[in-house]
Order: C-alpha cells, then structure tokens, then sequence
C-alpha cells in the first residue's frame, strides 16, 4: 500500500497533473455557481475535454477535480443568493443564506470552505482504508457474484429513490439497460435494435445520453421558469471579512468530526449520495444539539452550516469506494465518472488497483490536493467568481444548450448524435415533469453492457442459470437485491396501515 | 389519468415492442453455431422486457402508493403559464443547429445560434449580441480546433 501511495504521490504531484487539479476546481467552482447547472451536467461538458487529454489519470484528476469545484461553487450559490446549484447543496443554504442576511456572508463562506476540506479530507483518508480491503474481497468474485452484484447496486438506487418512487426508478433503470441493448454488443458481434439506421449500429452514445437527462432538461427547466435562474434578488451581497474565530472553531469541529464519518459511510452505499449525507448530517446535528441552540438552527447557526458542507464533501468522496473498487457507481455522478473510464479503456474494478494502481491512488491524492486546493485558492477568489452569478440569464442559456451541443457532437463527431441529443432530452424534460428520476437510467444504460458480459459469462460457464443456486454469494445478494426492492413498499403498506388504524380507533 | 401514468403507459408500450422482437424476431436471424450457446444475443432483452413490462404495468395502475405528492418543480398541467414559445423555438434552434453544422460550418452556425438564442430570451442590446456570439464562436472554435486537436469544419460548405 504504501508503494503503491508513493506512485500516486509522484503521478499526483507532476506539473501536467497538478495544473488538472487546479484547473478543474476553478472550473468546477465556477460553473457549480450557475444556478441549474449540477455536478453531473458539469462533469458530462466536460468529458470530452478529458478524453482528448487521453492520459487516464489525469483525466480522471481532471474530472474529479470538477467534482468538489462544483459542489463548492453549488455551496457559494447557496450562501450568497439562497440559489443552491446542487441538490446536495439545498441544506446548506438553510442556515448559511441566513448568515448572509445578517452580513455574515464571508464567515458563513469561510465555515462552508473548512468543513468541506476537513469533510473531503477524512473522506479521503477513509477511502484509502476502506478501498483496499474492499478490492482484495472483490477479487475472490467471478462473473456470477459480479453479475449478483450489479444487480444488487441498480436495485439499491431504485430503494433509495424515496417513498412512491420504488417502481418509477426501477422501470428508469430498466428502461436505461434496454437501451444499453441497442447497437452492436461487444459480446455477440451482431446488431440488435438498431431499427435499420445505421447511426445506432454503434449503439447510443453516453455522453450524449448524460447530456440529455441531465444538462437539456434542466437548461429547458431554466427557460420555462425564468425565477429558477434569478436566485432571489440579482444582487450579490457584498462579501467581506473571511475569518472566524477560535470559538467558533471549536463549536463546528466535532460536528465537522462526526459529518464527516458519517457523510462517508452514506457515500459508500450504492443510491444514496451527497443530497442524502447532507439533509441527514444537518437532521441529525440539530437533534442532538442543545434545546437553546437547536432554536438556531434555520436562522444562521453555525452548526446547521457546517454539517451539510462536511457530510456532503466527505460522501462524494465515499461514493468512490464503490466506483474505484468494484466499478459500481452508486450515483449518477460516478455513473457518468465510469463512463469516461471506460471511454479511456480503464475497467474500474478490483483490478484496477493491481493493474494499474498509478491511477487508482493518484486519484486519491488528487482528491487531498483539490480539497486543499479549493481552501487556499478558490476561497479568496470568491468574492470575484461571485461575479459571474451576474451573467444575465439571456446570456446564459444559450451557452448551456450550446455547450451542451458540443459535447455530444465532440465526442461523436456525427449531426445524427446531435438529434438524437434533442429528442432524448426532449423525453427526458417530460419524464421530469412526470416526476421520474433519471439517474438511474443513466446508470443502468453505462451498466448494462457490464451486466449482461458477466451474466453470459456465467451462463456459458455453467450451461444455464445454475450458478444462480450453485453459487452462494451469487444466491445471497440476489436475496439481497429482491429485499430492497420489496422492503420500502412493504414497510410503506403497514404503515399505511397502521396510521389507517389509528384513524378508525379515534 | 396523471401524466407519470401516461408516461408509463408510453414506456410499456416501447417494452412490448421491444419484447416481440426479443422473443419473436431476433432468433430466426441466429446462425446455427450460436445456438447451441446457452446465452443468446436475445436472452438478456428477453428477461428485461418481462421485467420492463411488469414494473410499467404496476406504475400504470398505481400499486405502489405515494405518502403525499409532493409538490413538482414545473407543474406541467399549466405549462402554457411558463415561458413553454421561448422553449419550444430555443429546442427547434438546436435541431436546426444539428442540420446546419455541417453545411454552413461551425463558425457561422455558432454565431447564428447563440445570437438567435439571445434574442428570443428577450435580449435587445443587438450589438452586444452579436459581439459575444462572435467573440464566442471563434474561442471555442480555436479552443476546439488548435488546443484539443479535434477538426471542426470552420467556414460553409462551399468556401
């Protein structure tokens, strides 16, 4: 392990790679600040830039450099206009839009910036615990317990999706493997669905499949609703004063301790990332709180900022185990992270470590150099970046919808895939308004291909589905993956039934 | 009937379409070598359009309950509320966008959607428009082109 740290230390810390970091959390950062643009529609822009960068490791610093540039730039938004940019940003602007009422904006900026680096930091170091471990059992698995345990991961997210929405995020993640089916398969060297037209012979793209459920969609949620974009008044409060004090340090650093841990541990499990981390980092602080400061909470308390910003930091760094040990994502963020992978002919996975381990820990070390960087350099640029959530909103969009154009028409070079980038996104805008979640289509399509390999592998290797009951890992987490999907509803129906209940006795 | 059940009946629909071809069509085309494989190209798309089929089914007759809706980002039933014309010529914009790009080169094509664009948001400094849309176009053109090493046909068909 620590070989394999000092390869990464070294990959890390070359000019070339240092220049990523640092250029992808100022890019990150500033347009993590535009309102409507989240993490996922960054890291898909800019997806094509890193694979003409071709090197793998430092694409990937690239990208997750970003990364925490666009949660931070989701918090800023959030502190200074009450517009957070991110879902995983929403808590954040509960308490820290009050502090910036009171003209506290720079303290409250400061608290969010600490509790993100110490949040992503012990992040890190629990990744680099926690990775390891979890790739030395990942190599005892075949293709039966791979395929087991993807199907474990989709159904994981669709259990997470929240009450009411079990079935909806199954039938998107269905819906995202069949469409992962069309095209040519690695597997069989015959075309499937392509319906005649050539364009589709290679199957969808997937960067224009992220574009177009997340970038179109909420570029034509900006259109239709002028207020989304306005945050509340256009004008950015003036920012000055970037230091707290020694108390108040010391009232932030065990709530920053404990986010911290537990924001990782929920970023580590498939479906439920930074949003979740961040409303239940902020739940629990302010339930176990003192009565007298539980009342601050929503009006400024420094507590209520600082744990979203730890839990939310400290989970998109746990979301890595899964991506860099298993080559699962558990969100759609790391969905589209691994769809670059593979576009970069790197298979995340237990192997990644032995195979190619430059990779695998200067990825981690990049996560250290972006958290420190964002500390050191992007908060004192804050009051400038502040600028840009000035750029008037007829400016704006259109930019979006073209960046979004060119990333999908950069990484195919084809008019067709542009087409195919409106239509999809078009869908994607009504599934919305239906209410549908689009990550995990998003996950089953980059998934998809992965599945059906390792459950024809298992086929072929056991000439049928016996492996299913012949293997008992594989049996296990099949088990695993029906009871998360039946579990959320059951428990929904008796509770149902029980509030029925007390209804009928009063 | 709302609209996410609509959407699902859309959905089931593409699933049954897709199952028949899975279960009916694909394996006529199977060379006879690959049949005695115990997975075919159709198997896997076999099993998801049953399963595909079923969850859309239970969506569209409601099986599972939702505590309380909540309330929609954009509320479609009143979608001529919103800016719905700004959308719908911005979305046709980008479809002429995808037809011009090749013919009437990037350059033009660029300044020309991002000028439109700013236009129908109700931008009247036409000047400014137009300085930025050409300012524009050329960065990315030679961020594109010079800096990431990508060809993108600058000038019109015919130059």
């Amino acid at each position: 392990m620590l070989e394999g740290l000092l390869i990464g230390l070294s990959t890390a810390f070359s000019i070339k790679n240092l220049l990523m970091v640092i250029g992808g959390c100022l890019v990150g950062t500033f347009i993590g600040m535009l309102p409507g643009l989240g993490p996922m529609s960054i890291i898909a822009i800019m997806i094509p830039v890193a694979i003409t960068i071709g090197d793998p490791s430092a694409a990937l610093i690239l990208l997750a450099g970003v990364y925490y540039g666009a949660i931070f730039g989701g918090s800023t938004s959030s502190i200074l206009i009450n517009a957070p940019g991110v879902a995983s940003t929403v808590a954040t602007s509960f308490d820290g839009y009050p502090l910036t009422r009171q003209g506290k904006a720079g303290k409250a900026l400061t608290v969010a910036a600490i509790s993100s680096f110490v949040g992503g930091t012990i992040g890190a170091i629990l990744l680099m615990a926690f990775a390891p471990a979890l790739a030395t059992v990942a190599l005892l698995f075949h293709s039966a317990e791979y395929f087991a345990l993807m199907v474990v991961g989709l159904s994981a997210i669709a259990a997470f999706a929240g009450s009411g929405q079990v079935s909806k995020a199954l039938l998107m993640t269905l819906l995202g493997l069949i469409l992962a089916t069309v095209g040519e398969g690695v597997l069989f060297n015959m075309p499937r669905f392509t319906m005649g037209v050539m364009d589709l012979q290679s199957g969808f793209g997937f960067i224009t499949l992220a574009m177009a459920m997340f970038a179109l969609p909420e570029a034509i949620f900006l259109i239709l609703d002028p207020a989304r974009s306005g945050g509340s008044s256009g004008k950015t409060n003036e920012i000055k004063d970037l230091r707290i004090t020694g108390a108040e340090a010391k009232i932030i650093a065990p709530v920053v301790g404990r986010q911290s841990i537990q924001g990782f541990l929920i970023g580590v499990l498939p479906g439920a990332g930074a949003t979740i981390a961040s409303f239940l980092g902020y739940a629990v602080e302010r339930n176990i709180a003192p009565r007298a400061e539980q009342e601050q909470f929503g009006k400024g308390s420094l507590k209520g900022l600082a744990a979203p910003e730890s839990a939310n930091n400290a989970a998109c760094t746990g979301s890595f185990v899964p991506l860099l040990t298993l080559g699962i994502p558990g969100s759609g963020t790391t969905a589209i992270l691994l769809g670059a992978l593979i576009a970069l002919n790197v298979s995340p996975g237990p192997r990644l470590m032995v195979d190619q381990p430059q990779i695998f820990w200067s990825v981690i070390i990049s996560m250290y150099i972006g958290n420190l960087i964002l500390l050191i350099l992007n908060l004192p640029l804050i009051p400038y970046i502040a600028k840009i959530l000035a750029v008037p909103r007829n400016f704006l969009i259109p930019f979006i919808l073209f960046f979004t154009l060119m990333g999908a028409y950069i990484g195919q070079n084809n008019a067709t895939e542009l087409l195919i980038l409106v239509g999809m996104g078009v869908c994607a805008t009504i599934l919305r308004f239906g209410d549908y979640p689009l990550a995990p289509l998003l996950i089953g399509f980059i998934l998809g291909p992965m599945l059906e390999d390792n459950f024809a592998r298992a086929m072929q290797l056991y000439d049928g589905v016996g492996f299913i009951w012949e293997r008992p890992i594989t049996l296990g987490l099949l088990v695993i993956a029906l009871c998360l999907v039946i579990l959320p509803s059951y428990r929904a129906r008796r509770a149902r039934l029980r509030a029925e209940g007390v209804a009928d006795a009063d | 009937m709302a609209l996410d059940r609509w959407i699902a009946l859309v959905i089931l629909i593409v699933c049954l379409i897709y199952g028949y071809t899975a279960w009916f069509t694909m394996d006529g085309l199977l060379p006879p070598i690959m049949q005695r494989n115990p997975v075919w190209p159709s198997s896997f798309p076999k099993i998801l359009s049953i399963m595909a089929i079923m969850i859309a089914l239970m969506v569209i007759f409601g099986l599972e309950k939702e505590d309380k809706p909540k309330a929609p980002e954009i509320n479609y039933r009143r979608l001529t509320d919103y800016k719905l014309t700004q959308a719908l010529i911005l979305i046709g914009l980008m479809v002429l966008y995808a037809f011009c790009l090749r013919p009437a080169g990037f350059l033009l094509s660029t300044f020309v959607f991002l000028g439109l664009g700013a236009v129908v948001l109700g931008e009247r400094r036409f000047v400014l428009v137009a300085l930025v849309s050409a300012a524009a176009a050329l960065g990315v053109w030679y961020l594109v082109e010079q800096v990431l090493g990508i060809f993108l046909r600058p000038f019109p068909i015919f130059v």
